[in-house]
């Protein structure tokens, strides 16, 4: 176990700029291509990453299971929350153009910025669990 | 030489093609679940290719508002198949989470044995 | 904020599919079975009420169009109700209703603690699909909610406590994906033909490619792919299996309205979108579909009267009697059409009713067997008394709600000069009254024994909705105002289509 040693280093180095890489393209996604699901995928690819070079137990150290079956229905919540939003501001299911009280340009932003939050955690959240549910067969 | 040429032209339609066939192929022929899955999950892959296909427009640019752009592909088949690939994924977690839980209960994935022993527990019930 | 109050009146389209997906959530967030039922029982019964004011606004201002985003339609998903869907909201709104409220003994009976949070949100997940299906006007759209349906019920029926449901749960999920795919081929040739997945701007646009061999093609891929999931013999090889090893609950839930759902999206595209001058013009479809609606009534029903498992029987009968909504596509007449989307609500009624009465026997007696139910009619008297009322709706007889569709049914072959087809509907009738009559023969003529002595009672809720449902096959098929009646203007409406 002790001999992976250039893995180990390797991974602590590159886990951090995939977070990092991750979190670019979810923020650039407003202007450019990108995203929650790109963004969510990296994310948890960083994950997976620490996972497979430290042991599953770690990473569910770091990522509790609790956290990500937590972190699913959150991000489905948030998206769907942006819509019921809309009602309130008088607008259609999803509508964003009136999210900031009048500015459309400013709504839009904001309705993107929210609803890609949501994807974000859910598809993060998402793929660690598909992970952790495969990853956790047959040790029993 | 048209009939050729249109051939030639029309290559990613024949790659759809042979994609679906394989993947429908894939499914129906092979008894091993996990080996039927990818099937479908090539099968799917293959209408991603005929949603791309006609979205692109030669010579136009990724579909960003910028000044001086005129001709850029169509956004929408890409919205959509994002959407789809995420269906495709959805699906095959299931199915092989599926396969593992039967592997579990029955002790193999290779449906024609998993078939008799339902038989018989049909029979036997 | 806006100082005027929320009017929700005007967003009723989208809370139809957002309650249950936030129900889901909050299900999933709460995971404790009690709880979570009782999350899941507020949201199914929001959905009828929700459903009757659209079918009310339908009724009196015409069809609804409701742009999600805020965007027009050319560029967006919209919703579209008009009297075809909002008869079918209100028909699996109530049956979801209806299901809840039967289901948490049953479910706690049937399915580990831990995992009943789980088949909540899971039943929720289900019911949003199956209301977006209903009520979305983008091809695409549809493909995105049945994809969410399917899914949730694969996982539903993996649930059963039978090892054999993970089976059929994964064969479900090979075919239903097959069929969904296909599904989706056939919307992108449509696309590409048109430039649009708005159904309604579609079917204004085909006019100029009629006669394209994409087109025909398309219809071809959408039929095959939504035969798969209306479970169209011979397509139907996933139903038997997925019904009898489902959860009783759930197996009711989908029996009544997943199919049913599968059958209007079929509808929509082919009348609606294709309408029928291009559908069945210079096509073999018409043909094609009605000798595959014969050979559905016929050949199923045989199966299922060799049947020894009482749910897999009423599977089989499911797929002979989705053979009877088929003719009444195939006729494409007025009559017909009438008959087939009227059976579409009477077998709802039906089959949930017969569905339900089976789960309570489950419950009480664990039995599944034809021939273990020995008796079982004396011992549960209430139970299988609904059992027999639905089992004669099945059979169609005078003054039931199975009547008054294969009535219709009749009439609408006759009025083609198809007397042989009447003839057919009788025989496959005759095939119900065999399969129904074995059981019922079982249940009330012969002497209690084994399991069937001694039965636990079954809860009042359980024996209640299971009446309720028997009851209305019996009302339905005296006060035909609102199956018939309604199903006549959905026929008059899909027949019309979109131009």
């Amino acid at each position: 176990m002790r001999l992976d040693t250039i893995l180990r280093v390797c991974a602590k180095l590159f886990i951090p700029f995939i977070f990092v890489f991750g979190l670019y393209v979810q923020l650039h996604g407003d202007y450019g291509p990108g995203g929650g699901f790109q963004a969510g995928v990296i994310i948890a690819a960083g994950v997976f990453l620490y996972a497979i070079i430290y042991g599953l137990s770690a990473a569910q150290r770091a990522v509790p299971k609790g956290l990500v079956e937590f972190m699913v229905p959150m991000g489905v919540l948030i998206f769907a929350g942006t819509g019921i939003y809309s009602f309130v501001v008088d607008t259609n299911y999803l509508d964003y153009n009136n999210l900031a009280h009048g500015d459309a340009v400013e709504g839009q932003h904001w309705g993107i910025f929210l609803v890609e939050i949501g994807v974000l955690v859910t598809v993060a959240s998402t793929m660690i669990a598909i992970f952790y549910a495969f990853a956790g067969r047959g040790r029993q | 030489m048209s009939i050729v040429n249109e051939i030639i032209a029309n290559y990613n339609y024949w790659i759809t093609i042979f994609l679906m066939l394989s993947g429908l192929y894939i499914v129906v022929a092979k008894s091993n679940m996990i080996k039927t899955l990818l099937g479908l999950a090539v099968f799917q892959t293959s209408v991603y290719l005929l949603y791309l296909s006609p979205g692109k427009i030669l010579g136009g640019t990724p579909p960003i508002l910028e000044k001086g752009i005129e001709v850029y592909s169509n956004p929408l088949p890409h919205v959509l198949i994002l959407t789809a690939i995420v269906v495709g994924v959805a699906t095959l977690a299931l199915g092989l989470a599926l396969v593992v839980r039967i592997n579990e209960a029955y002790g193999t994935i290779e449906e024609d044995e998993i078939t008799a022993i339902v038989d018989r527990e049909d029979h036997a019930e | 904020m806006s100082a005027e109050p929320l009017l929700l009146q005007d967003h009723l389209p989208a809370l139809q599919v957002v309650v249950p997906l936030l129900g889901s959530v909050v299900v999933a967030l709460l995971r404790q079975g009690p709880a979570a039922w009782v999350v899941t029982l507020v949201c199914a019964w929001s959905m009828p009420l929700i459903a009757f004011a659209l079918l009310d606004q339908v009724m009196t201002n015409g069809t609804i169009s409701y742009a999600l985003g805020g965007w027009p339609r050319e560029v967006s998903i919209e919703y579209r109700i008009d009297q075809a869907n909002a008869f079918l909201l209100v028909l699996v709104s109530i049956m979801a209703a209806l299901v809840t409220t039967y289901m948490p003994r049953s479910i706690a009976d049937e399915i580990a603690p831990e995992r009943q949070g789980w088949y909540y949100c899971m039943y929720l997940l289900c019911l949003c699909g199956l209301l977006g299906m209903a009520i979305t006007g983008d091809a695409f759209n549809i493909f995105v909610f049945m994809e969410v349906s399917s899914l949730s019920m694969y996982g539903l029926i993996a649930m059963g406590r039978d090892r054999r449901a993970m089976v059929s749960a994964y064969q479900y999920l090979v075919l239903g994906t097959l069929g969904a795919t296909f599904y989706v081929i056939g919307v992108g040739l449509l696309f590409t033909m048109t430039g649009t997945l708005n159904l309604y701007d579609m079917a204004g646009k085909l006019e100029a490619v009629e006669n394209t061999r994409p087109l025909i093609a398309a219809l071809a891929f959408i039929g095959v792919g939504i035969g798969l999931k209306l479970a169209l013999f011979p397509l139907h090889l996933w139903l038997p299996n997925a019904y009898a090893f489902a959860p009783s609950a759930a197996t009711a839930f989908i029996a009544s309205t997943a199919t049913k759902v599968a059958v209007y999206i079929l509808l929509r595209i082919v009348f609606s979108v294709y309408g029928v001058n291009i559908a069945f013009g210079d096509t073999p479809a018409a043909a094609a579909l009605l000798a595959l609606a014969i050979m559905a009534m016929i050949a199923p029903s045989v199966v299922a009267i060799y049947q020894a498992n009482v749910k897999r029987m009423l599977a089989y009968s499911s797929v002979a009697q989705i053979g009877y909504i088929m003719l009444g596509i195939a006729l494409v007449s007025q009559t017909g059409l009438t008959g087939g989307i009227s059976h579409l609500f009477n077998h709802a009624l039906i089959k949930a009713s017969l569905f339900l009465a089976v789960g309570c026997m489950v419950y009480s007696t664990g039995i599944t067997r034809i021939e273990q139910m020995a008796g079982i009619g004396r011992t549960m008297p209430a139970t299988m008394g609904a059992f027999v009322l639905a089992g004669l709706g099945l059979i169609g007889v005078p003054g039931t709600a199975g009547f008054v569709s294969k009535w219709f049914l009749i009439t609408g072959a006759v009025e083609q000069g198809l007397w042989w087809l009447a003839a057919v509907i009788v025989f496959s009738s005759v095939l119900a009254m065999i399969y129904v009559g074995r059981v019922v023969e079982v249940a009330w003529f012969r002497e209690p024994s084994g399991a069937a002595v001694s039965p636990r009672k079954p809860p009042l809720e359980m024996v209640v909705v299971t009446w309720v449902l028997a009851l209305a096959v019996v009302y339905f098929g005296f006060d035909t105002d609102i199956s018939a009646g309604v199903a006549g203007d959905a026929a008059s409406l899909l027949l019309a289509g979109y131009r």
